[in-house]
């Protein structure tokens, strides 16, 4: 994996709370064997028209998102369903980073495997960005803070040892591999 | 030793090394449940890194979320209806060979959602963690396991090592007092619940439900109860085991026998949370004050009692959106309502005693015309054992439409889908924008609800019908 570091972008900002993963990628789109080529079905009922067309209205199609890779959303963003294609199709549409106040538990740890950084921060910030779409701001993952245009910086969590894999490229299977020994121990002080 | 939870009993019992600082814990998985959609990807992940399965001996395999539900596809010729539907299902069955793990396959009499036939196949014990890629693996700690849904990549770890690294989450009592009423189900305990906590209140908590209330639940019930705590936020919800767990567990296919039950009831029976254990919250609510719930909005938080009004404009952008998509406003009933399709199933309610209910609405009723209602049975064996009592029949009689297990219209996957703009009561899970199809709006509410509704063609309280 590559190492992840700072992130420098334009906002997006969609203010809703409870954006939950069906509406991230519809069930519909899940029929895939492979996690490529998922950026095409990112919020696909609110992105398109029933006919297919894009949806003028709908913020990502705005000519203002191009290149804007730093999803400001309302309270807990991708609640709902376990399904990593969330992850994977906003990373595919090039977002490296979604900002909140509170970030759906599995989604987070979905987020945090494929390089794509939660971000909760406190409301006051949040009120801030959710009034300033596309201000660009920097997430710094060294120093785990996010600094907004005029310099104002504000910290946010980061489960450490996902910063630690993230920061140096480190795959977490390797690591948990490189604990076979122990967990051949375990399994046998068990029995089974 | 210091007086420990549920949670806490399980959790460390499965410490392969405890978290630190630095580095999460890595935690032993008893069992693996994998199914079709979200497994694809791990198995490739292993496939291009030359590893194993590790365990395959704690890993099971089933067909259900893209899964079709018409027989003609499942036993007949017909070919199953979605090319990417049937390419998942293909996959799996290659995977499940090639691996090693064993499969419930398409025409296998086990077969069945995952978090229907876990239990009923006796797989899912007492004190075990147990993960699957579905967020409703919750539903497993009805049992006094700890269970939670997982991403693909996790899907991918846990093949690999039979561990997760994980943090230890926060754990959350659920105080429940009080018997549920005549036509109060555990979905409407849940319903409130969630209602009361709200869709983020259990983040990075695990939910133990408590108290009389639980206690005189069925395990059927507690698996419903259990099912949505990830509805809650939750990482995972969970009962203490007692003579009731027992009792289902007793003569399941799988289940340990002879000494190995003996010695394994012993354990299991010191599982319940210590009497002064303390937890990082908690909250209490009383089953005898309930009525039958449902929901008017787009998270399951969005819930009434069925007589209720809507609440009025409360300002809230998010709220007025979801009243839009629903096609509600503030202050309306939800009684009288017309409605297009009724759902019965899900690994929330897809079970026999679900099915018990709605067919003791249905007995001697008719589906209201112009009403489309669909009953999907949990697993084969819950198929089966309807069809030997005869629901099936009331199911058919009533104008129902009676089909083999799997997910089906709960998220549509499998072209079991709701039409935009279209009520569906449904004894689902979720009721997301476009869950059950696109622009379809979903009612979530007990098999009493569900059925009653289907009967006079109108959101109903059955109540007044049983």
């Amino acid at each position: 994996m590559e190492p992840l570091t700072k992130i420098r972008s334009k906002t997006v900002v969609m203010p809703s709370a409870n954006i939950d993963t069906d509406q991230i990628i519809p069930a519909r789109f899940l029929t895939v064997t492979t996690k490529t080529g998922l950026g095409k079905a990112l919020f696909a009922d609110l992105r398109y028209r029933p006919d297919g067309a894009p949806n003028a209205d709908f913020v990502l199609n705005r000519p203002q998102a191009a290149g804007s890779w730093i999803l400001v959303a309302g309270d807990n963003f991708g609640c709902g369903s376990s399904r990593e294609h969330a992850p994977w199709a906003l990373l595919d549409h090039g977002f490296r980073a979604v900002v909140s106040t509170s970030i759906a538990d599995i989604f987070r740890t979905n987020a945090l495997k494929n390089a794509l950084l939660p971000v909760a921060v406190d409301a006051a910030t949040h009120r801030w960005l959710i009034d300033h779409p596309g201000a660009e701001i920097t997430i710094d993952l060294q120093s785990t803070s996010l600094t907004l245009p005029d310099g104002h910086s504000v910290r946010f969590p980061v489960e450490a040892f996902a910063r630690h894999c993230l920061l140096n490229g480190i795959d977490e299977l390797g690591y948990l591999r490189g604990g076979l020994a122990e967990i051949e121990r375990y399994e046998a002080a068990r029995g089974r | 030793m210091p007086a420990r939870t549920l949670f806490e009993k399980v959790w460390t019992a499965h410490e392969v090394v405890a978290e630190t600082a630095d580095t999460p814990a890595v935690l032993y998985i008893d069992l693996h449940l994998t199914h079709e959609v979200t497994s694809p990807q791990a198995f490739a992940m292993l496939k291009a890194s030359g590893l194993k399965v590790r365990r395959p001996d704690r890993t099971l395999a089933t067909l259900d979320h893209s899964t079709p539900t018409r027989t003609e596809q499942i036993f007949g010729n017909a070919p199953i209806a979605l090319d990417d539907a049937a390419k998942q299902v293909r996959q799996l069955e290659q995977n499940a060979q090639e691996f090693g793990v064993e499969l419930f396959g398409l025409r296998d009499p086990r077969r069945g959602i995952v978090h229907v036939i876990g239990p009923e196949q006796g797989h899912t014990r007492p004190g075990m963690t147990i993960v699957c890629g579905d967020s409703h693996t919750s539903t497993h700690g009805a049992f006094g396991a700890l269970a939670f849904g997982i991403g693909s990549t996790e899907v991918g770890h846990v093949l690999a090592t039979q561990c997760l690294l994980q943090r230890k989450p926060k754990t959350f009592a659920v105080e429940v007092a009080g018997r549920l009423p005549a036509g109060v189900t555990a979905k409407d305990l849940i319903l409130a619940i969630i209602g009361q906590i709200g869709v983020s209140g259990g983040t990075g908590h695990v939910l133990e439900y408590r108290g009389a209330g639980i206690a005189a639940l069925s395990m059927e019930e507690r698996m419903t109860v259990c099912n949505m705590s990830i509805e809650a936020g939750a990482r995972a919800g969970m009962i203490a085991p007692d003579e009731v767990t027992f009792a289902y567990l007793s003569d399941r296919p799988r289940m340990l026998a002879g000494k190995d039950w003996d010695e394994a009831l012993t354990g299991w029976r010191s599982l319940a949370s210590d009497p002064d254990a303390a937890f990082d919250a908690s909250t209490g609510i009383d089953a005898s004050q309930l009525e039958p719930m449902i929901t008017y909005g787009t998270n399951p938080g969005m819930v009434l009692p069925v007589g209720g009004a809507i609440p009025a404009d409360r300002s809230d952008p998010a709220f007025e959106r979801a009243l839009a998509y629903m096609g509600f406003r503030g202050g309306d009933t939800l009684l009288g309502k017309p409605i297009d399709v009724v759902f019965v199933g899900s690994c929330t309610n897809g079970r026999l005693e679900d099915l018990e209910a709605a067919a003791r609405v249905l007995k001697g009723r008719r589906v209201a015309p112009g009403v489309q209602m669909l009953v999907v049975p949990g697993s084969q064996h819950v198929k089966r054992q309807a069809e030997e009592l005869g629901l099936a029949d009331i199911f058919k009689a009533a104008g129902a439409d009676w089909r083999e297990s799997g997910c089906s219209m709960c998220l549509g996957m499998n072209g079991d889908t709701v039409a935009a703009g279209a009520y569906a009561i449904s004894t689902s899970n979720r009721n997301f924008e476009g869950r059950q199809g696109v622009g379809a709006r979903t009612l979530l509410a007990s098999p009493y609800t569900a059925a009653a509704s289907a009967v006079t063609g109108k959101i109903s309280d059955p109540r007044t019908m049983l």
